[in-house]
């Protein structure tokens, strides 16, 4: 058992899990807005704010974020852990990685619901 | 034909560099242990391992035109590609050079004592042995063939960031193979052993491990049914 502090989980099944999970949850968002595009070749303005702020699609908007965050964190600190051996320039870089997750995390949400 | 060979010796050499040497195989798909031998008999400071020759013992494991494989069991007709002028044999990559071909293996079995490679069964044995089915004895095949010539471990670009916490695909082929074996009673604490985001998940499953083993053997396999023996564990 190798121990890591810095991981999303700390554990190899939970990362594991959650990174297919929220590649899921993207991929279906992704999904949901192709189909609404195509499905509205002359969309205007008023019908796609009414579209994107409407409770279910904040609601999916906020998870696919949730998700996006989850997944790219994942990601980030696998190649921060191949790539960057030297401790405090790893480190540096996942806080930076941790950081602009959580000012992503707080910006999306007064997008999602302070409209 | 031209050979380059990998040297290097530490005691009088500030870095590695590239020999080549020309080699008169007769006309003959020569095995590249025998291209070796030729060559030692023009400069006998040339040092690489071998024992068997035969594919058995895994001792020559080496980097023969880009790829990892045993030299006593690989032909020159299947190292040389279409384009390839030259033989180039370098080191197994990814563990520190002892000399010339001879790499310090002790990174790759460091990894192999951490999957406990020996059955752990607290029961006493019966008078004679612990048997098994045939069927039992089945699941060992394709698992219990691996000979640890380490071509598999230093294919992985994995195993090369992490040596130090990633098992490895010859470590973790030999953790299923004792995970499979219904004689052994260690499964819980073999996959809480594994059960971390390095010794077992940094496999991405870019299977280099299956195109370089020698045996044939399928260690991206056997990781995924320890992954799927976590995972029911965990869920």
């Amino acid at each position: 058992m190798v121990a890591s502090v810095t991981s999303f989980g700390r554990s190899g099944v939970y990362d594991w899990l959650i990174q297919r999970v929220s590649a899921v949850i993207v991929g279906l968002y992704v999904l949901i807005l192709l189909g609404y595009l195509l499905g509205h070749p002359d969309l205007g303005y008023e019908e796609w704010r009414d579209f994107i702020t409407s409770g279910s699609m904040r609601i999916a908007s906020t998870l696919a974020l949730l998700a996006t965050l989850a997944h790219a964190w994942i990601g980030l600190w696998v190649i921060t852990t191949d790539y960057l051996s030297n401790s405090f320039v790893r480190f540096s870089c996942q806080s930076a990685c941790g950081v602009a997750a959580a000012i992503y995390l707080v910006w999306g949400a007064q997008i999602l619901w302070g409209l | 034909m031209q050979v380059s060979i990998y040297r290097y010796n530490p005691e009088t050499d500030s870095e590695p560099y590239m020999q080549d040497y020309h080699v008169n195989t007769g006309g003959k798909d020569l095995m590249i242990l025998d291209v070796l031998a030729l060559i030692k008999e023009q400069d006998e400071a040339v040092s690489y391992r071998r024992s068997c020759r035969e594919g058995v013992c895994g001792s020559d494991g080496l980097n023969i035109n880009g790829k990892n494989g045993l030299a006593c069991i690989t032909p020159i007709s299947e190292a040389m590609g279409k384009r390839d002028s030259k033989l180039v044999i370098r080191p197994l990559p990814g563990l520190p050079v002892v000399r010339d071909l001879v790499v310090d293996m002790g990174q790759f079995y460091t990894q192999y004592r951490k999957i406990k490679p020996y059955l752990i069964n607290d029961t006493p044995p019966p008078a004679i042995e612990r048997l098994q089915s045939p069927e039992e004895r089945e699941k060992l095949d394709g698992l219990y063939e691996c000979i640890l010539c380490a071509c598999c471990s230093t294919a992985c670009p994995s195993f090369w960031w992490n040596p130090d916490k990633f098992i490895g695909p010859a470590g973790l082929l030999q953790s299923y193979r004792f995970l499979a074996d219904s004689r052994d009673e260690g499964v819980s604490e073999r996959l809480s052993d594994l059960d971390d985001p390095f010794s077992l998940f940094r496999c991405h499953g870019i299977q280099n491990c299956i195109s370089v083993c020698p045996k044939g053997l399928n260690p991206t396999r056997a990781i995924g049914h320890i992954r799927n023996m976590l995972l029911q564990r965990a869920t």
